[in-house]
């Protein structure tokens, strides 16, 4: 049984269902890349497993329990974490205090954290009085990953944190996650960049039309003549 | 229960309470509550044009209403000649250098280009144009307003048959509309609503203010009516012979005495003016109605309702919702100003000060909401239903309280409070219902007919 | 000397007419919009029973009010109804909890359209509307004990010399005090405690405030004490003022939409600014400077007119036309709120 799974996942938006018997598993010091085209549902089905949508079919396990049924706040406080696509800051708030949101949930001392975060991403620290809303793309990726990782979370879910960024920031923020993944933390992260991410993935998702296409280890979808061909361009 | 049956029984249900009114309080009063159903009808039909069709939070169905009370001031009472000769041509100036004002702040605004020099510009044109306009402006209405003012004291209207007014209070609430929806159409629901509650909040202070335009809080009585008068008709020969036979022969077949005669004519004078009230008022539901139907199923029609299911949708699609919603809210608001009209031509008189938001207003919402947003028939219901509840509150109401009060001593405070406060359970009463309505029964009494997709 | 006396008269006048009042009632504006604006940011819709609602918070403390004088409470200085305030906050809480448990909870969890907010809120405006003239009738009610005037204008007359008179009435020294705290307080609340982040980070973002685990229902609830408390604030000072008269509480609705849009919709401090300048813009257009500008003019002059831009009962055209050209010029607001 691995750490977290989704199994047969299907729903949608209300109308016709986006996914369809999606299957998406990661371990905990592993990561695991889902990836495809355009539309393809990627996004949908990370909501899936944070129950952010109503699913018609399907089961989302966390440790060997079904948390199905629970709420996406219950999800939190149960471990995961999440950056979504869009829209992944406060913006009218500062750096730090995008940090203590993240942390909302703990009534422990979170400086401890916060230093890690900031040992993480040295740039938040320096900015930590400024507005998130007046950062670059980039250091805004790195709030939002510090502010999931607040919640000290067995398990980091990112949609597409090196959406907009240049590639030396992309490979720096491939690094941090992949200190990250060396505490010990699953990490499920939908990438455009598939061959990057990819390369750093212990497992990897092809997803096309809500559907698994392929799955497999990074490594042998990176060799799969048919997957480099349709989805990492040659 | 399918659409159609339940059309029927709601509006056999309806007829059933009125007819109850009827029987048990009287004619009279229950044709006052028929024909008060009819012109809020009208009303409820506009709205639900710009709410159930296309969405529109319209927080200003009272401004329509106003305007549609003027103009049957302004279109039927006779002119005032004296005034004229008094105020006309200073009040001409006026308004010549509100047009000027305009003009030059057209040219202002397209000649040059955005920036400090523009608005530099602007404020100064606004503010000459302003005291021009201010000084014609005060010497006309004073001079307007010192002509007979305990008679007059404004400049009266054109002497014409107050029916004309239904048609002409539509056209001027249409040009409302147009100026409101220029400003504020184009932006979120919220904004709309709080707009509109402005214009209307606005439009009231000028009923209530400019003497010279309506006699503000002096009121205008005595309009002319588009039926008979009750002391003429008691007078006429052919209408005393109508009660006559129906009520000149006692059951037992002897004639009835002069008095209980006399009183039968009376009573029957105001119940056939009432009736020949509702016929007209019948006529222009009816016609309003064919129209609103047609409209709501032609590909126009669909249009707007698919503008207002999915806006995003609708404006990606390549349609021009911002101007879609200015032709609803302009075609809504004349029906509404007829109503308003109708209003004012069933009171005789047109007093502003008796306009108020939550009456004239939001009780439409009321109508609407519980009635079926988007369905005409159910903006019908609804406002007959509604107006019924509203009226016949207040007598349940105190009824009541009397029946508390029953318990109580004579002088005992709360007695005296109870019976003053009353009539404003009908308030609560609305409330509850609007609040009930939304929440168990969204769609209202008859929903809407072609199935939603959210 | 004639003319620096001139001038010290126009400014007593313009402090006497205009100032100071538009001081209090920017303030007493100030703190509804600053309740319209929190629900606006964290609800989403324009609450059209606030101005009910500070009616009801009103009403409560005149029942208190009432109760403490009959069992002789009273102070020889201020107000009894200061003291009977906190209750009266307590029972609108009450109230609005009440309102959103039966009325709004239903659609935030059937994820609502904004404008089905709005008919319901119609909906409460109705009820509360019938209600507080059930209760308390719908007369115009005077409060006010302890002590009138801070300065009274004929004393002001003698202590100065001067020809003008500077009346300052306790009620407008209290809400100018009693505002600064609460917005005071209500900044720190905002800006330091966990639940005052919580519920900015709610309004700026929905979704990523769930994913942070931050409890919406919490967050609802709290938004809802703070307006009750502001619009009773708010109520009471008006009512303080002037007088308590139920009706007018639905006309403050305008100018109050237009503080918190003038000021950016869902920002606190905006809400703020915005009072004071519907206030100041309300009282200034419908003061007549007639009598200021004969002080400050040459001598032997008197403008013709009342020097008045608009007559008093089209103070509702201001609110409206701010509105209208905050539309036109910016329509975030002068503090970038959401754009309607
Ligand atoms: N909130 C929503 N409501 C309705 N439909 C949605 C919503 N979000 C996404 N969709 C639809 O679901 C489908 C899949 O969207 P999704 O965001 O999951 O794609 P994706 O794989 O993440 O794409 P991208 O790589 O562009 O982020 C799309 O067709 C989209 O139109
Ligand atoms: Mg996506």
């Amino acid at each position: 049984m691995n750490y977290l799974s989704g199994e047969y996942l299907t729903g949608g938006y209300g109308g016709a269902d986006i996914i369809r018997d999606c299957n998406i598993f990661v371990d905990k010091g592993e990561i695991a890349v889902v990836v495809g085209p355009n539309g393809a549902g990627k996004s949908t089905a990370m909501k899936a497993l944070l129950g952010m949508l109503n699913l018609h079919k399907g089961h989302v396990f966390l440790d060997g329990q079904d948390i199905s049924g629970m709420s996406p706040q219950q999800r939190v406080s149960q471990g995961m974490a999440f950056v979504p696509q869009n829209q992944n800051v406060f913006v009218t708030m500062t750096v730090q205090e995008n940090l203590e949101m993240g942390a909302y949930l703990r009534r422990d001392n979170i400086t401890e954290t916060m230093n890690q975060v900031f040992e993480l991403f040295p740039v938040l620290k320096e900015k930590r009085k400024q507005i998130a809303g007046e950062l670059s793309g980039g250091q805004r990726q790195q709030v939002a990953v510090g502010r999931a990782l607040m919640t000290r979370p067995s398990v980091l879910m990112l949609d597409e944190p090196t959406a907009g960024v240049s590639p030396i920031v992309m490979d720096e923020l491939f690094d941090r996650i992949i200190e990250v993944k060396r505490t010990g933390i699953a990490i499920l992260m939908v990438e455009q960049n598939a061959r990057q991410a990819l390369n750093i993935a212990d497992r990897g998702f092809v997803l096309v039309t809500g559907e698994n296409r392929f799955t497999d280890t990074g490594e042998a979808l990176l060799a799969n003549e048919e997957v480099r061909k349709s989805f990492l361009g040659g | 229960m399918n659409n159609k049956n339940r059309v029927v029984l709601s509006f056999s249900i309806m007829a059933l309470l009125l007819l109850t009114v009827g029987y048990g309080q009287s004619w009279n009063v229950a044709l006052a509550i028929f024909n008060m159903c009819l012109i809020s009808a009208v009303m409820s039909m506009g709205l639900n044009m710009q709410w159930g069709y296309a969405g529109l939070f319209n927080a200003g169905v009272m401004a329509s209403t106003a305007i549609g009370g003027l103009t049957a001031v302004l279109v039927s009472y006779s002119p005032v000649m004296k005034a004229w000769s008094a105020g006309g041509t200073p009040l001409t100036a006026a308004f010549t250098a509100l047009l000027i004002t305009i003009a030059f702040g057209l040219l202002v605004w397209k000649k040059i280009k955005k920036g400090f020099f523009r608005s530099l510009c602007m404020t100064a044109v606004v503010l000459t144009g302003y005291v021009f306009m201010r000084i014609y402006y005060d010497e006309a209405t004073l001079a307007i307003e010192a002509i007979e003012p305990a008679k007059t004291g404004f400049l009266g209207g054109l002497g014409l048959p107050i029916i004309f007014s239904w048609i002409a209070g539509g056209l001027a609430a249409a040009g409302l509309a147009w100026i409101v929806g220029r400003i504020s159409l184009g932006l979120r629901s919220d904004y709309f609503a709080i707009a509109t509650l402005g214009i209307s909040e606005i439009m009231i202070s000028i009923l209530k203010n400019e003497d010279w335009l309506s006699r503000g809080v002096k009121n205008v009585t005595g309009l002319d009516r588009p039926v008979p008068y009750e002391v003429d008709l008691q007078q006429s020969e052919w209408f005393i012979n109508l009660v006559t036979r129906f009520h000149g022969t006692a059951d037992d077949g002897s004639p009835v005495s002069a008095d209980i005669l006399r009183e039968t004519i009376q009573l029957s004078a105001g119940v056939f003016v009432k009736i020949c009230y509702s016929g007209l008022f019948l006529a222009v539901v009816l016609i309003i109605l064919w129209f609103a139907t047609r409209a709501l199923n032609s590909p126009w029609g669909r249009m707007m309702r698919a503008i207002r299911d999915n806006e995003t949708a609708a404006s990606a699609m390549g349609k021009d919702v911002t101007s879609r919603h200015r032709q609803v809210f302009i075609i809504g608001s004349a029906v509404i100003g007829i109503a308003g009209a109708m209003l004012t031509t069933l009171d005789g008189q047109f007093t502003p000060g008796s306009y108020i938001p939550l009456r004239f207003t939001f009780l439409i919402w009321v109508m609407v909401i519980i009635g079926g947003s988007g369905n005409n028939l159910g903006a019908i219901i609804g406002a007959f239903i509604t107006w019924f509840v509203w009226i016949e509150a207040e007598p349940a109401s105190l009824w009541l309280v009397s029946h508390v009060n029953v318990l109580l001593a004579e002088t005992n405070p709360l007695r005296v409070h109870l019976q003053e406060v009353a009539p404003h359970i009908r308030m609560v009463l609305m409330g509850l219902i609007l609040v009930l309505v939304l929440r168990f029964t969204p769609k209202g009494i008859l929903p809407e007919k072609a199935p939603e997709h959210y | 000397m004639e003319n620096s006396i001139d001038l010290l008269n126009a400014l007593a006048l313009i402090s006497n007419y205009v100032l100071i009042p538009s001081l209090s009632y920017g303030s007493q504006l100030a703190l509804g919009a600053v309740g319209v604006t929190l629900v606006f940011g964290i609800l989403r819709f324009a609450n059209f029973a606030h101005g009910e609602l500070m009616a009801f918070g009103c009403m409560a403390t005149i029942f208190f009010t009432w109760w403490f004088q009959s069992m002789g409470i009273t102070h020889s200085f201020f107000p009894t109804a200061l003291l009977a305030m906190p209750f009266a906050v307590l029972l609108t809480v009450l109230l609005v909890a009440v309102i959103d448990r039966s009325v709004f909870r239903f659609y935030r969890r059937n994820k609502s359209r904004p404008v089905t907010f709005v008919v319901a809120s119609v909906g409460v405006m109705f009820m509360l509307n019938g209600l507080v003239r059930i209760l308390v009738g719908t007369d115009e009610i005077i409060f006010r004990d302890g002590q009138k005037f801070l300065i009274k204008a004929g004393a002001f007359k003698k202590m100065t010399g001067l020809s003008e008179g500077l009346a300052l009435k306790q009620t407008q020294v209290l809400t100018v005090v009693l505002a600064i705290i609460a917005v005071f307080l209500l900044f720190w609340f905002l800006q330091r405690t966990r639940t005052g982040k919580a519920m900015r980070a709610f309004s700026d973002n929905e979704d990523l405030a769930l994913l942070s685990g931050i409890n919406p229902e919490r967050v609802v609830m709290v938004t809802w004490i703070v307006a009750a408390s502001l619009a009773t604030l708010a109520g009471v000072l008006y009512g303080l003022d002037k007088s308590f008269k139920p009706i007018v509480y639905f006309h403050l609705l305008l100018p109050i939409f237009a503080s918190a849009i003038v000021g950016g919709i869902g920002q606190p401090v905006g809400a703020i600014i915005g009072g004071y300048i519907v206030a100041f813009s309300e009282i200034t257009a419908t003061y007549a400077f007639k009598k200021f500008i004969t002080y400050l003019a040459p001598d032997n002059f008197a403008p013709e007119g009342l020097g008045q831009l608009l007559s008093t009962e089209y103070k509702f055209a201001v609110s409206f036309i701010i509105l209208v050209i905050v539309l036109l010029v910016r329509p975030t607001g002068i503090l970038r709120g959401r754009v309607l």
